[in-house]
């Protein structure tokens, strides 16, 4: 190699391990927050945290979107999250009963509603969720229940109408509800189960069928906390405020949410 | 420990043997081609089928919906012939497994081709075997032994194929949900009991394996 290439490469290495250690040592800091957020928060809160680094200059909030109870387990395994937002009340519980929450730090601040919805490339007519059993009607997705919060309100509110055991031979796990969602945008389904929030999120590809009828499935309640004894505690409960606040519930309302703040 | 268990483990077993199977007879052909062929492109052949080995799975799960899905470049024209879509189905983990795991094959089988010593082949020629007589009767069982490696960890990559099954066959219990990913499942839900049998069991049926394996070519033979 000659020796300008040898320099530079060496100038290249360097440059990283600077880069790797800036970035290490604003993580550690008390300005900086992780939140683990349910990926159905994802839009709403990517804007409330511009709107919050705004108003608090000199933070960072660092999101983490996946199903709450990837997130859940992630957080008891002792991954690094300063804020958990939950797509249900299950997922909160879990963390609060191993003592994981912090004191007060727990608030519910938004609900959502779970919808049918179906490919806008679909030709199969599905007009309700009896067309869910229809013999031309081979793929259902919703999230796995086992993990995902909107699977286990789709799965209540199937068994609930009693359509379960005939559909679920065609229903298909997605790991997180914004991958149920993709799987019925790219048409691979003939419908899905997902919040109303979600389907806006792809109003171009995913056509609203029907929503899934009140009492069939429990309310979908989406809780906020503070994890116990992070060292960003004062950043985290002042984020979470700003969710609850008005300015942080306009912006859930904006993507479809309804408000849940203190007012609920 | 729960019956439930073996299903994602026959699951497993089923798509691993199938990719194998499928392994064996297109990468002995492809190790046949590039092993003694010369053409234009061979460079690029070569490369595009050991581009499985080193791009992550989640890749290659990408290029196999876009080419796959139901709106893929082909799966599209699948569908709209046949109503079906390889998506979510137990052939699509195959077609997976099948893809990661066929460089492994090729490499190993088209390098035991190649050591095959050239003028026994040529001995085989001049005795009036032609090509594909002497391709069975002489280079076949002098590489019997890199073949049969190249089987094995086939089968092994393809039974811990996670990443690109996931994307295209989905987990589906019972239909698609192989072992590597009813453990994550397990994982991901908390029910740590059911992950460590199923992992134990895992571990012991690959090493069971792997120990029929490396007899078999050991002495070609039991």
């Amino acid at each position: 190699m000659t020796k300008c290439l040898r320099v530079l490469m060496v100038g290249l290495c360097f440059s990283v391990l600077f880069l790797a250690a800036e970035g290490r040592a604003q993580s550690s800091s008390a300005h900086e927050i992780t939140v683990s957020a349910a990926i159905s928060l994802k839009d709403a809160f990517e804007e409330i945290g511009k709107l919050f680094m705004r108003a608090h200059p000199e933070t960072r909030v660092v999101f983490n979107f996946a199903g709450s109870g990837d997130l859940a387990r992630q957080i008891e395994a002792g991954a690094p999250v300063d804020v958990f937002a939950s797509a249900a009340q299950k997922d909160m519980d879990d963390l609060d009963r191993q003592g994981l929450i912090a004191k007060n730090a727990r608030k519910n601040f938004a609900k959502n509603s779970v919808v049918l919805v179906k490919p806008v490339a679909s030709t199969i007519p599905i007009q309700s969720l009896k067309d869910l059993q229809r013999g031309d009607v081979k793929k259902v997705v919703i999230g796995n229940p086992r993990t995902v919060p909107a699977g286990r309100y789709a799965e209540e509110a199937l068994r609930h109408l009693n359509l379960w055991d005939t559909i679920k031979d065609r229903v298909i796990f997605a790991e997180h509800v914004r991958q149920a969602l993709d799987y019925v945008a790219r048409n691979e389904v003939d419908a899905g189960l997902v919040y109303s929030t979600d389907a806006m999120a792809r109003s171009k590809d995913v056509k609203v069928v029907a929503r899934l009828p009140e009492g069939s499935y429990q309310p979908v309640v989406y809780p906020i906390g503070v994890i116990k004894g992070i060292r960003a505690e004062a950043l985290s409960r002042a984020f979470t405020d700003f969710v609850l606040s008005a300015e942080g519930q306009r912006v859930l309302t904006k993507y479809g949410f309804i408000a849940g703040g203190p007012s609920m | 420990m729960d019956g439930s268990i073996f299903i994602p483990l026959r699951l497993s077993l089923q798509v691993a043997l199938a990719a194998t199977v499928l392994v064996v007879l297109i990468g002995t052909l492809m190790s046949f081609i590039l092993a003694r062929k010369t053409f234009r492109g061979k460079e690029l052949l070569d490369i595009l089928l050991t581009l499985p080995l080193v791009l992550p799975p989640t890749v290659v799960g990408y290029y196999l919906i876009l080419f796959m899905g139901r709106n893929g470049l082909l799966g599209k024209y699948l569908f709209h012939w046949t109503g079906w879509s390889i998506m979510f189905t137990w052939y699509a983990a195959v077609l997976a497994s099948f893809i990661v795991a066929l460089p492994l094959m090729i490499k190993t089988t088209r390098a035991a081709f190649e050591s095959v010593d050239q003028n026994l082949i040529k001995v085989s020629y001049t005795l009036g075997r032609g090509e594909l007589k002497t391709f069975f009767k002489v280079i076949l069982p002098l590489s019997k032994k890199g073949m049969i490696a190249g089987a094995v960890l086939s089968f092994a990559r393809a039974m811990g194929e996670f990443g690109a099954t996931l994307m295209v066959a989905g987990n589906i219990p019972g239909k698609t949900a192989t072992m590597p990913i009813a453990i994550y499942t397990s994982a991901s839900s908390g029910d740590w009991a059911k992950a460590n049998g199923m992992v134990l069991f895992f571990t012991l049926v690959s090493a069971a394996f792997l120990y029929i394996a490396n007899r078999l070519s050991k002495r070609g033979a039991w």
